[in-house]
């Protein structure tokens, strides 16, 4: 499966407190906490993003908290993956359960500029940057993980299982 | 064949005689945590199941400690979720405000964590508890809900690292410096994925209270783990708190470490943590000249007894700066008595700074201390990240709580040895 979008940058050591500040969460709705997800580094970012637009980060994005509110804010907020240089441990973890799609890939930080329209291809891991023509290689995401995003995270896609 | 600590709790947890880095299993775990941010996602996630019970009621611990005494409507409902489900399938350990403390500081004093044992915890700074020798770890609210019905979780077998601290600790020089000094030293993603083991003549002559402080910030690192083997010290601590039995085991001599690194500690100062990231550090004498507006003396990092006596030993007889908020909270009930006992809230107050009930409260910015635009607070908490404590401008500086108490007076950040 592909997902294609415009690319938002951001830099390294993205932390969870930026992704969605801690007063924020007093709610487990995705919508909600997506209306302030990167508000401290960008105030309006929840109101200029298009539904499946791309983030595009340096390293160790969503270190910090163990908050699952993190990966919820961002996929609330519309957006269909992440692409980093790497992601830290817990972040990783959580997006694969709440079921955002995350990719690590070499060379994206300084490869891909603010604006670019990129496409992922979730089989291959082949992400190609269409405004500037570049190719960079994440590792594919297995058919059942995808299954896991489909479904919108681990717990549905054990249910959904269960129910055969 | 040789193991570390930390393969070894995972092996016994998963029935196995020995485990590799890298390895998958599935390990049985003794302990799991949530508090009044990721317990209600974990508890909707689990009613979600339509799952029965939980695998054990006495094997789950459910601490409100973040926005609690509630902060407002929506922090209260989020606790009320937690109250109802904790009544609903009989869970024991639900602590009520008045029993309730910082999590990471409560349970290893309640004798909820013990040497051996695997805790998951959806919050972070679960890894405090590999200062008693345990493997534990932060995870997401999703890995709690599917523990919490089947009573054990995967993981992946870290790779370790060994960190070993050798010479003699300078005046004012604690545990938390030599975690910041480490973390300096590594960067805030040197220990991505990997454990992260305290070795070293200086760890086995530090208290508990210092050890949990170092072990709790391993996550600043990345790691997946913080540990230190058990010995006299830590089997001290638990054997009057422990209400069933654990197994204390040790790295053998030639286990396998990705990667070792030792420290002589000798010239070591306090180190300061400059914002946006706890590796930012620098010696207490290079910071400066950094006016500050409030001074923060808690946390899970710092909110112990022997950190307050040591905020009170700087502070006696003199007053805050008058510039400056100074905000001092015991970590726990019994911590709070405590120091109330001893005589620390007299210095606390005599000094002009105020006294709040246990909770993490401005750590993360939640409240009980949040800064306005462009305020600068240092703080013995364990994050300095974007807006941590309050506005998108305002500014975190990481330190000890002596380096903390001394700023508080001095109105700016400072040592103890300039008062």
């Amino acid at each position: 499966m592909k997902i294609e979008g415009t690319v938002w940058k951001f830099g390294d050591n993205i932390d969870t407190d930026v992704i969605i500040p801690a007063p924020y969460l007093v709610t487990t709705d995705s919508q909600e906490l997506g209306k302030h997800c990167m508000e401290p580094v960008d105030p309006e970012f929840s109101e200029k993003i298009q539904a499946g637009d791309i983030i595009v980060a340096g390293k160790n994005f969503g270190c910090g908290s163990s908050r699952e509110h993190a990966p919820m804010a961002i996929k609330g907020a519309g957006i269909s993956c992440v692409v980093a240089e790497s992601f830290a441990r817990i972040f990783f973890r959580n997006s694969f359960n709440m079921g955002l799609p995350i990719f690590e890939a070499p060379g994206v930080s300084d490869g891909i500029d603010p604006g670019d329209r990129l496409s992922v291809d979730q089989d291959t891991g082949e992400i190609i940057d269409h405004t500037n023509d570049k190719r960079f290689s994440a590792n594919p995401i297995p058919p059942f993980m995808q299954g896991l995003i489909e479904a919108g995270g681990l717990m549905a896609y054990m249910l959904k299982k269960r129910q055969g | 064949m040789s193991q570390t600590i930390t393969e070894k709790i995972l092996a016994a947890h998963a029935g196995k005689e020995t485990v590799h880095p890298g390895e998958l299993l599935s390990a049985r775990i003794d302990l799991a945590l949530a508090n009044d941010i990721t317990a209600p996602i974990a508890i909707e996630l689990f009613e979600q199941s339509e799952t029965s019970s939980v695998f054990d009621p006495e094997k789950i611990a459910l601490v409100p400690d973040h926005f609690v005494p509630n902060k407002d409507v929506n922090s209260a409902k989020q606790v009320q979720v937690m109250r109802g489900f904790a009544k609903k399938y009989g869970i024991k350990h639900f602590f009520e405000l008045g029993e309730m403390g910082i999590e990471h500081v409560l349970l290893p004093e309640q004798g909820l964590v013990l040497p051996g044992e695997v805790v998951i915890g959806a919050d972070s700074h679960t890894c405090t508890y590999g200062a008693l020798g345990a493997f534990a770890t932060g995870v997401g609210s999703t890995d709690i809900a599917a523990a919490m019905i089947a009573g054990e979780v995967w993981f992946k077998v870290p790779e370790s690292i060994k960190l070993s601290y050798e010479g003699a600790l300078q005046k004012w020089v604690t545990g938390k410096d030599l975690i910041l000094y480490t973390i300096g030293d590594i960067g805030v993603d040197g220990a991505t994925y990997k454990a992260m083991e305290f070795v070293g003549p200086v760890i086995e002559a530090l208290p508990m209270s210092d050890r949990m402080t170092m072990a709790n910030m391993a996550i600043e690192a990345g790691a997946k783990n913080g540990i230190i083997s058990p010995d006299q010290v830590t089997l001290d601590y638990v054997s009057s708190r422990a209400k069933r039995s654990f197994t204390a085991y040790k790295s053998d001599p030639d286990a396998h470490y990705q990667e070792e690194r030792a420290f002589d500690v000798s010239k070591m100062e306090p180190q300061v943590a400059f914002p946006h990231l706890p590796e930012n550090t620098r010696p207490v004498s290079e910071v400066g000249t950094v006016p500050i507006d409030q001074a923060v003396i808690g946390s899970c990092t710092n909110g112990r007894i022997e950190d307050l006596r040591l905020a009170a030993q700087v502070l006696k007889g003199h007053r805050v700066h008058k510039n400056m908020r100074l905000i001092i909270i015991p970590a726990t009930p019994t911590i709070y008595r405590q120091a109330m006992d001893e005589g620390l809230f007299e210095t606390f107050l005599d000094a002009k700074g105020i006294v709040s009930p246990p909770t993490c409260g401005p750590c993360l910015g939640g409240f009980m201390g949040i800064l306005g635009p462009k305020e600068r607070a240092i703080s013995t908490t364990n994050r300095n990240f974007l807006g941590r404590m309050g506005h998108s401008t305002s500014e975190v500086y990481l330190a000890n709580p002596a380096v903390a108490a001394a700023s508080a007076v001095l109105g700016r950040i400072g040592s103890p040895e300039e008062l």
